[in-house]
């Protein structure tokens, strides 16, 4: 119990205190972990309308893929990234590697499936509703998956957060791939897996109430953006 | 319509904001530094966090630690991952030479490793001073032990130590004997959740915060000395690395500031790494 008690005054005494590397820590995650989403979304979102819209030999087999690697484990992620990245690997003369290119690298690999995988879903839900009539529009399936991106934005909301959730919470890829560099490549994650290697347990625990508490704000965040954006529409003429 | 896309474009010039420079500026952040293969030990007893900013203002070199486990670190860098290799294991160290992935080793300071174990100690091992002998009672007490399990440079003495003692440890593995394939915070926290014995480095142990009921059972057996090595990875094997700096590095490391550095480093006024870069054989 004495511990819970100290890693709840540990999260204050560090959101009180705004320690610079505390800081700094926070900021290396929100970063790599944003650009990974936005990044995985360009990617996923597209290939997630187009698997729901598009009938084509093999379609079928790349939606179990799809889904399957929903559940690629951090780790292997780091461990290819880190193959690929190294000084003697096939990439290696990027010099990426112990870097937070690296980590945003090694992220937008593990979540990419994971957004393709929900939108889809939620992309073919919408398009059963619309086939129809986008059919006998005769709207182009470029255009068609185009509309269906825009038309269905607020149910891809859900897959480009369950995309951020897995990135901002996962430590096997980015440890490796990173390195737990200090001040470089150091997230709050790996800092959460250092101070615990350290036996500061509180500390650690501290740390994880933040990251939550930081999770918490980005999801209420988007979820107020897309009510506000949502009532705006229905306002509008 | 319009109002939508006034909204679009103001997400998407948020995200991109917030995105992208981060990612460009992270990118050319780097201009002179180092990349150094170390163990566990020396970054998570804090020695790096004393030593690093000493070098870093008189050379304007910053470092980059990467602590793993002595076998990881050493594979990291003859894949050429990193400038220097900072470790503590002898035999492996001379073997990354003699394959040429470095010009030579330089001893850099030393601490003992420590027997931990519960305050009840169920082997009664208590101040032994034979720790060949202090496993053995622990193999025929089948008293739970915690190893390393990872390769690292603490996991291969604790192994020379079972072989010293005639006892197969391995053998009962995930018995009593249990491998916990992490570091040597990680391990030190399983032992004390499950009231192991487990070999330690003393740094490590010193600022070890979650003991619980560990105390140390077995030091000061002079087989318990614990060397570390340092090298710069040659530029024969990977044009890449950044010889000169990391050589710096070393060089600083094994001069008398760099010494002096190391012999300050304490813990509640307690020494944790013992300077010896001019002992002959080390």
């Amino acid at each position: 119990m004495d511990e819970i008690a100290a890693a709840f005054s540990a999260a204050l005494a560090m959101i009180l205190g705004g320690d610079p590397e505390l800081v700094q820590i926070v900021l290396l995650s929100l970063r790599v972990s944003l650009t990974a989403v936005v990044l995985a979304a360009i990617l996923g979102l597209p290939v997630g309308a187009a698997l729901a819209v598009f009938r084509f030999p093999g379609r079928r087999v790349l939606v179990v893929l799809l889904n399957a690697l929903m559940g690629l484990p951090p780790v292997v992620v780091g461990l290819v990234v880190y193959v690929t990245l190294s000084r003697s690997g096939p990439l290696g003369a990027l010099g990426w590697l112990f870097t937070p290119l690296a980590m945003i690298l090694a992220q937008t690999i593990l979540i990419t499936p994971l957004i393709a995988a929900v939108a889809r879903q939620s992309m073919a839900e919408l398009w059963a509703e619309y086939a129809d009539e986008l059919r006998s529009l005769g709207v182009g399936p470029w255009r068609t998956v185009a509309t269906l991106l825009w038309d269905g934005r607020f149910g891809l909301l859900t897959s480009v957060l369950a995309g951020f959730g897995r990135a901002a919470a996962e430590v096997g890829a980015v440890i490796m791939v990173g390195g737990n560099i200090a001040h470089v490549t150091r997230t709050m994650t790996t800092a959460i897996a250092l101070e615990t290697a350290k036996g500061e347990l509180a500390l650690a625990m501290g740390l994880g109430i933040l990251l939550m508490g930081i999770s918490l704000v980005i999801n209420a965040g988007a979820y107020l953006l897309g009510e506000f954006a949502r009532a705006r529409e229905a306002g509008a003429p | 319509m319009r109002q939508r896309r006034i909204l679009l474009a103001a997400a998407t010039t948020l995200l991109a904001a917030l995105a992208l420079p981060a990612t460009l500026s992270m990118a050319s952040a780097a201009d002179r530094f180092i990349t150094v293969a170390s163990t566990t030990s020396t970054e998570q007893s804090g020695l790096f966090k004393h030593l690093l900013p000493i070098f870093e203002k008189k050379t304007g070199i910053e470092v980059r630690v990467v602590a793993v486990g002595t076998g990881q670190a050493i594979k990291l860098a003859e894949k050429g991952d990193a400038d220097v290799l900072f470790v503590h294991h002898k035999p492996s160290e001379e073997k990354f030479v003699a394959a040429g992935y470095a010009a030579k080793r330089l001893p850099v300071m030393y601490n003992d490793f420590v027997v931990v174990g519960p305050k009840s100690d169920p082997a009664k091992i208590k101040d032994m001073k034979d720790t060949a002998a202090a496993f053995k009672k622990v193999a025929a007490a089948k008293a739970p032990f915690a190893s390393r399990g990872d390769k690292s440079g603490t996991h291969l003495a604790e192994q020379a130590f079972w072989k010293a003692a005639g006892v197969d440890a391995t053998a009962a593995s995930g018995q009593w004997y249990r491998e916990t394939g992490s570091g040597m915070g990680p391990t030190l926290n399983t032992a004390a959740g499950m009231d192991a014995y487990a070999l330690a480095d003393r740094g490590t142990w010193l600022s070890f915060t979650n003991r619980k009921n560990l105390e140390i059972v077995v030091e000061g057996d002079p087989k318990l000395f614990n060397q570390y090595g340092v090298m710069a990875v040659s530029k024969a094997k990977h044009p890449h690395v950044k010889d000169k700096d990391g050589q710096a590095f070393v060089d600083w490391l094994v001069s008398p500031e760099g010494q002096k550095a190391i012999a300050d480093y304490k813990i509640n006024s307690q020494q944790l790494f013992f300077p010896n870069a001019r002992q002959a054989g080390a």
